[in-house]
């Protein structure tokens, strides 16, 4: 662990970042929004989806939005299997947008839960393929370890699932995560408060990927700003050493030299 | 002739290209990904690659997502 601040950086992938906030480009209002949250939120990594073209609609290009410098991190979202987060992934990086990708392999619409099996068979291959690999799991610590082991950039273990903006429910698996895995832990999916992504933080996760409390927010722009402050708090205080919890009270002013002694 | 785009089935009046196809479809081709018969075409290749009866084309481009 980093014990110079001004130097703390996040690495992935051979790359190193300042900001350990990663940000979604779902759901905003408008895309037009996405340049401000960037700024707001200090983000240098930030996540896309690839769809088929709608060819009735007009619908802006949400690349027009994002710039050059951000590091661009294209999901699987859609896959329900390992072959189709290896073609997905395949047809992300066929766009010359670099070799990044986050694997999210879902078979079920309800809880979106993902699949740690196919997602490992996933990330084998991709590894071997030459991409920089960020797969998406639950909090399951003998997942995050193969995923290591199969050479994963990082692991993103969920929070709580998508959009649910539960915050930390799987706080203790997460904690396990972090005390064991070498590559970068960043908690993604469910985060809904800076308070919990700062709580993420504060327990040594390396960085948090938070879309959806930002884009639902009242003022977006100003809650991805929340976010960015939250982060660095909670990356200062876990760099700091927190103090120990006890059950008796320990006195912070001297207990003699009374008035009345 | 007729080729699946995108999962649906597309009448095609003549030989066209991928490029073609794209430009007619008021896309521009530097902003879509291709895949053609499950193979990826990069965009150098669009106006080399001549759409043939039954063939499966996707074409699909970046958007928001989490």
């Amino acid at each position: 662990m980093h014990t110079n601040n001004s130097s703390d950086t996040l690495t992935i992938g051979g790359r190193s970042f300042d900001s350990r906030l990663l940000i979604g480009t779902g759901k905003y209002p408008s895309d037009e929004m996405i340049p401000d949250i960037i700024t707001a939120s200090g983000s240098q990594i930030i996540t896309v989806a690839l769809r088929r073209v709608d060819f009735r609609a007009t619908t802006d290009n949400v690349m027009h939005h994002i710039p050059d410098s951000m590091q661009l991190l294209p999901n699987t979202s859609g896959a329900r299997n390992a072959d189709e987060a290896v073609r997905i992934a395949r047809l992300a990086r066929a766009t010359g947008c670099g070799n990044w990708i986050k694997i999210e392999v879902i078979p079920d619409n309800l809880h979106l839960l993902p699949d740690g099996h196919q997602t490992l068979l996933a990330t084998e291959t991709l590894v071997k393929d030459g991409f920089v690999v960020l797969p998406y799991i639950n909090a399951d610590p003998v997942v995050a370890r193969q995923l290591e082991d199969a050479g994963a950039a990082a692991v993103m273990p969920l929070g709580a699932p998508i959009g649910t903006n539960q915050g930390l429910t799987t706080r203790e698996m997460l904690h396990i995560i972090i005390d064991t895995i070498n590559v970068p832990v960043v908690v993604d999916a469910g985060i809904g408060k800076p308070s919990q992504a700062c709580d993420a933080m504060e327990m040594g996760a390396d960085a948090c990927l938070v879309n959806t409390a930002i884009a639902s927010a009242g003022d977006p722009v100003a809650m991805a700003g929340a976010f960015a402050a939250a982060i660095r708090a909670g990356r200062e205080a876990c760099l700091s050493g927190t103090g120990s919890v006890g059950i008796q009270a320990t006195a912070s002013s001297p207990l003699t030299g009374f008035l009345y002694e | 002739m007729e080729i699946r785009l995108n999962g649906k089935p597309e009448r095609l009046t003549g030989a066209i290209t991928v490029g073609d196809l794209i430009r007619e479809k008021g896309l521009d081709p530097e902003t879509v990904v291709v895949e053609h018969n499950l193979a990826i075409i990069t965009t150098v290749d669009f106006d080399q690659v001549w759409l043939e009866d039954n063939d499966n084309l996707e074409i699909l481009k970046f958007v928001g997502g989490g």
